[in-house]
């Protein structure tokens, strides 16, 4: 597509490139296939909001922790790297904290812990070792976007499935909003806005009571499995053999 | 009492793997034989019992604002608190290559990447944003981490026996382990509610 623009000897967004951005969306997925970062992942999926600030703060430390530590690939020295990786990582979490704690404190205290928790983020390690310290600026930050965006694909799909059925609603406690999609009015914490009380959607099926499995942290580990179930059933090279 | 009211909450509770899923990576990974996931989870009570008190000093006498400095310097709190656990995890790792060296070679890349065991940092910054004494973050230190290494064997101890089984081809391995840890944390739940008076 863009190749034609930039056709030197490394195109800027070429077909190897593009792959960059788009393996690690399904076969070589970060959370299904190379089990990283489950740890602080799955706390936060019990609202798509929440989920969706979480996506984006990883996907921002993945992708600029993998720039930087690209960028200084030949003056770290072996032994030390993993200090240097980490002081990268907690900078960039720390300003992602600090933007978030100005920018909306419900949602930060909300989310408290987990934000600090992307430091142990083992996608965003895991990232660095096998592909930053190895390979040029522009290719790492890629990669590092790639690997943001299928993580925070898998968490958005375990969110939207946990909220839908455990609080019959859809971005609840978002700035804008949040919609009643099935069973009664569930507005109940005090900055959830609900706006679609009314609308109609709600009254459909006012018979379907909140399944309260969805919202414990156990239902996650369950929707997740299923993902891999489903992911591994059409992609039969990732079967697990042994 | 407390202490000992913090450390069983912690421990089964409000279990660190079951109810708030952290050290999922490391739990998943070295989780496929008994004797490895025996020797991780005793360095994680350790490393978890260690930098629990450490951190809370930092964070005491370092980084708030009543601190030697006089001023609120919470903003380096990540930093140094990854410091600490990196440190102690490389001396975790070298009292275990004196005392067994086995031990060391079986447990191999695990034993450093217990620095990104989320549980790790998760229990001191849970300390921090809970507000504990520093008695309460040597209970609540110890408690965590021997509930993650109650976890660790116990679905080790699974996994050994779910190999004998005819689970389908595309869930065998990681999506079975995935759903034997849902049931695990239900089971746990079962001991929720129950009030420690902490």
């Amino acid at each position: 597509m863009a190749e034609t623009a930039v056709q030197e000897k490394e195109p800027l967004f070429g077909k190897k490139e593009r792959k960059l951005l788009t393996d690690p969306l399904d076969s070589n997925n970060p959370v299904t296939v190379q089990v990283l970062g489950i740890c602080s992942a799955l706390a936060v999926t019990t609202l798509t909001f929440k989920a969706l600030v979480m996506s984006v703060a990883v996907v921002f430390v993945c992708g600029f922790a993998a720039l930087i530590t690209s960028l200084l690939r030949n003056l770290i020295p072996g032994q030390v790297r993993m200090i240097v990786q980490l002081v990268i990582i907690a900078g960039l979490v720390t300003i992602v904290e600090l933007t978030l704690k100005a920018a909306s404190y419900p949602v930060y205290k909300d989310l408290s812990v987990f934000i600090g928790l992307i430091i142990t983020n083992c996608i965003v390690m895991g990232r660095l070792e096998a592909f930053s310290l190895a390979n040029k600026p522009w290719r790492s930050f890629l990669d590092g976007i790639g690997n943001g965006l299928g993580y925070g694909l898998i968490l958005i799909i375990i969110a939207v499935i946990r909220e839908i059925f455990g609080k019959g609603t859809l971005m609840a406690g978002s700035p804008w909003g949040g919609i009643n999609i099935i069973g009664a009015n569930n507005a109940t914490t005090s900055y959830w806005i609900n706006t679609a009380a009314e609308s109609g959607i709600g009254t459909w099926f006012s018979w379907y009571a909140n399944n309260g499995l969805m919202v414990l942290p156990a239902s996650s580990m369950f929707i997740i499995g299923v993902i891999i179930w489903v992911q591994r059933s059409w992609n039969k090279d990732l079967v697990d053999i042994s | 009492m407390d202490a000992l009211n913090l450390f069983l909450k912690a421990a089964f509770v409000e279990n660190m793997v079951l109810a708030y899923f952290l050290g999922m990576c490391s739990y998943l990974a070295v989780s496929k034989t008994i004797k490895t996931a025996f020797g991780l989870g005793l360095a994680v009570i350790f490393v978890l019992g260690i930098t629990m008190p450490i951190n809370w000093l930092i964070n005491e006498y370092l980084l708030s604002d009543t601190g030697i400095f006089g001023q609120d310097l919470t903003f380096l709190r990540f930093i140094l608190f990854i410091a600490v656990i990196a440190s102690m995890v490389q001396l975790v790792e070298m009292v275990i290559e004196k005392f067994s060296p086995s031990l060391y070679n079986s447990l191999g890349i695990f034993l450093p990447l217990i620095t990104v065991n989320c549980a790790i940092l998760g229990g001191s910054l849970f300390m921090v944003s809970r507000e504990y004494n520093f008695g309460d973050s040597v209970a609540f230190g110890m408690g965590s981490g021997f509930g993650w290494f109650l976890a660790i064997i116990a679905i080790a101890a699974i996994r050994e026996k779910i190999k004998y089984s005819n689970v389908p081809p595309a869930l065998r391995g990681l999506g079975m382990a995935f759903i034997i840890t849902g049931l695990m944390g239900m089971a746990f739940m079962s001991l929720m509610g129950i009030d420690l008076g902490v």
